[in-house]
């Protein structure tokens, strides 16, 4: 039975990790900001007007729902990611363990940062979007259900990779190597009925591209890919990567002797 | 009942050091115990089991009769924990460090604001409750994790090394914090390299080595056992170094002696000797480091037995 008391908890993790990404929000908030403006000015606004229309649609709006998802992404993982493993680094993680918290608070209080930031910084680029394109909202519920689903996976991606490191070197390698390859060849910045039929095939294996291809439907009403597929797979990705996030910490890695 | 049970608890840390060999150990609630050991002889890591924060190698756990394993949560709320290092967030001010734990304990904002006032103000950290915790002086950080224990009222308050590297004065009052709270009825736990302190706050100690309990017994008892006392008098400048046949007696510098005598022997003759020999005594006390003689005596034996 859920205990009352665990939501005190839970909320006070969320308001921790909030504050925290707040109090530091030149750090935080503004750099994801200035860099998405710089991508409109140079992908949509110089470039995009020499390339012409994708799947119907002029570049810069086709761009603009990966490039929100793509801070989205960036910034709930990398919350979620730094925050923890500082935790862990002053040890003040112990915190946390030494009181009667559930796993699935801990878990769920960390999400909720994540979320928070994700979605606070992908509204202000989407604010920034707004000086250079006229956006259109195609379906409310398939942008918001798409937008929240991928800054789930993306925060419990964060903690995984949170409970692995141990140097602070290791919260940079996964953004670096698998997290921006990822997002870039999940369709941002092109649709992937460009690419030749193998490439086509390979994208598919790319969790980025079914994220990407749902929150664009909620803008543009297009889609590379079924919607129902999209959230299939999103869906198991978030289960697949909780429970190794619950298994890891039930087992006390990385974080207990 | 127990504060808290331990039954034959081990510890192998990967790379197979092993940290406890089979400890068993009783502490009665309301109790004020004395954890001692050596550097690296084993009080860390069982506190670190006690709170859950080392998973143990094998044996059992009850604290206030909740075991561990079964009942973690439970056991959990009763235990508030000021670990040896600084491990809250720096960067955070003590109000809201503070506020931030209660909550973990289920502890409403509201009640935990007026919970945050009470102990900041009892340790004198109040007018330092917005202002980032990494300014704060060595001696405010440890009432810090004082405070921040006691948040969610625990039963069982654990210790580990409270005073370290903090001033005399800083020292004392902390002492007397420790001891109030404990007459309020909170178990106290506590590991020191200070014997003077053990001796001072604990009526129960236990002495680990090389992961093993080696003495688990009443500060009394154990105090007991030694056959001499030593006492520190303070004189006029003597013309001479007495001599007795009843005691030892050493000259430290001069106007001090240190005189050394048999449990079993009376104070009275020790003045009637050196009133005869026409020394004058100013004041005298006992020399503080009785527990010190014992520690050691206890822990070598333990060491020529391994």
């Amino acid at each position: 039975m859920f205990n009352p008391s665990y939501l005190v908890a839970l909320k006070s993790i969320w308001r921790k990790e909030t504050n925290r990404f707040l109090r530091i929000w030149v750090q935080t908030l503004v750099p994801p900001v200035i860099t998405m403006s710089l991508y409109f000015v140079i992908f949509g606004n110089l470039i995009g007007s020499r390339i012409g229309q994708m799947n119907g649609f002029d570049y810069m709006s086709f761009i603009v729902p990966g490039l929100i998802m793509m801070s989205v992404i960036t910034n709930s993982y990398s919350n979620v990611a730094s925050s923890f493993f500082s935790a862990k680094f002053q040890r003040n993680v112990e915190e946390l363990l030494v009181a009667p918290v559930p796993n699935y608070v801990i878990i769920w209080g960390y999400i909720g940062g994540g979320v928070t930031r994700g979605l606070m910084v992908g509204f202000m680029v989407t604010c920034v979007s707004l000086f250079f394109v006229d956006l259109h909202i195609f379906n409310m519920f398939i942008l918001i259900l798409s937008v929240l689903c991928t800054s789930v996976l993306f925060s419990i991606g964060g903690l995984l990779n949170a409970i692995f490191a141990k140097t602070f070197d290791d919260i940079s390698i996964i953004p670096t190597f698998v997290l921006t390859p990822l997002t870039y060849l999940g369709g941002v910045f092109y649709s992937i009925n460009l690419l030749p039929e193998f490439w086509q095939s390979v994208s598919h294996f790319n969790p980025v591209f079914y994220m990407i291809n749902a929150f664009r439907y909620g803008f543009l009403g297009v889609a590379d890919v079924s919607l129902v597929w999209s959230f299939s797979v999103i869906t198991a990705f978030i289960v697949g990567l909780y429970s190794l996030v619950a298994i890891l910490l039930s087992k006390g890695i990385g974080i207990r002797s | 009942m127990y504060a808290i049970d331990l039954k034959g608890i081990t510890k192998i840390y990967k790379g197979g050091v092993e940290a406890l060999k089979g400890i068993s150990l009783q502490v009665q609630e309301g109790d004020f115990y004395a954890l001692l050991g050596p550097n690296g002889a084993g009080k860390s890591t069982t506190i670190g089991i006690i709170s859950s924060l080392v998973n143990k190698s094998a044996g059992k756990v009850t604290v206030f009769g909740y075991d561990l394993d079964t009942q973690l949560e439970q056991a959990k709320s009763q235990i508030g924990l000021v670990p040896q290092e600084f491990n809250f967030n720096q960067f955070e001010p003590p109000l809201q460090i503070l506020v931030n734990q209660a909550g973990y304990y289920g502890i409403k904002r509201k009640e935990a604001l007026v919970r945050a006032e009470k102990y900041l103000k009892q340790l004198d950290l109040w007018e330092k409750r917005d202002q980032p915790s990494r300014e704060l002086s060595g001696g405010m950080k440890r009432r810090l994790m004082i405070a921040r224990a006691l948040m969610h009222e625990p039963r069982l308050l654990i210790l580990d090394e409270p005073t370290a590297g903090v001033d005399i004065e800083v020292r004392r009052s902390m002492w007397e914090f420790l001891q109030l709270i404990n007459q309020q009825g909170v178990t106290i736990i506590l590991t020191t390299h200070y014997l003077e302190e053990a001796e001072m706050l604990c009526r129960n100690i236990g002495i680990i080595d090389k992961g093993r309990l080696v003495e688990n017994t009443s500060m009394k008892s154990l105090l007991g056992r030694l056959g001499t006392e030593t006492f520190i008098l303070d004189v006029d400048p003597p013309t001479h170094l007495p001599s007795s046949d009843a005691f030892s007696i050493k000259q430290t510098d001069e106007v001090t002696l240190e005189v050394e005598i048999d449990k079993a022997q009376s104070l009275n003759k020790v003045f009637s000797e050196l009133s005869a020999q026409g020394i004058r005594v100013n004041s005298m006390r006992n020399k503080a480091n009785r527990l010190e003689e014992l520690f050691i005596e206890l822990v070598e034996k333990g060491a020529k037995n391994v």
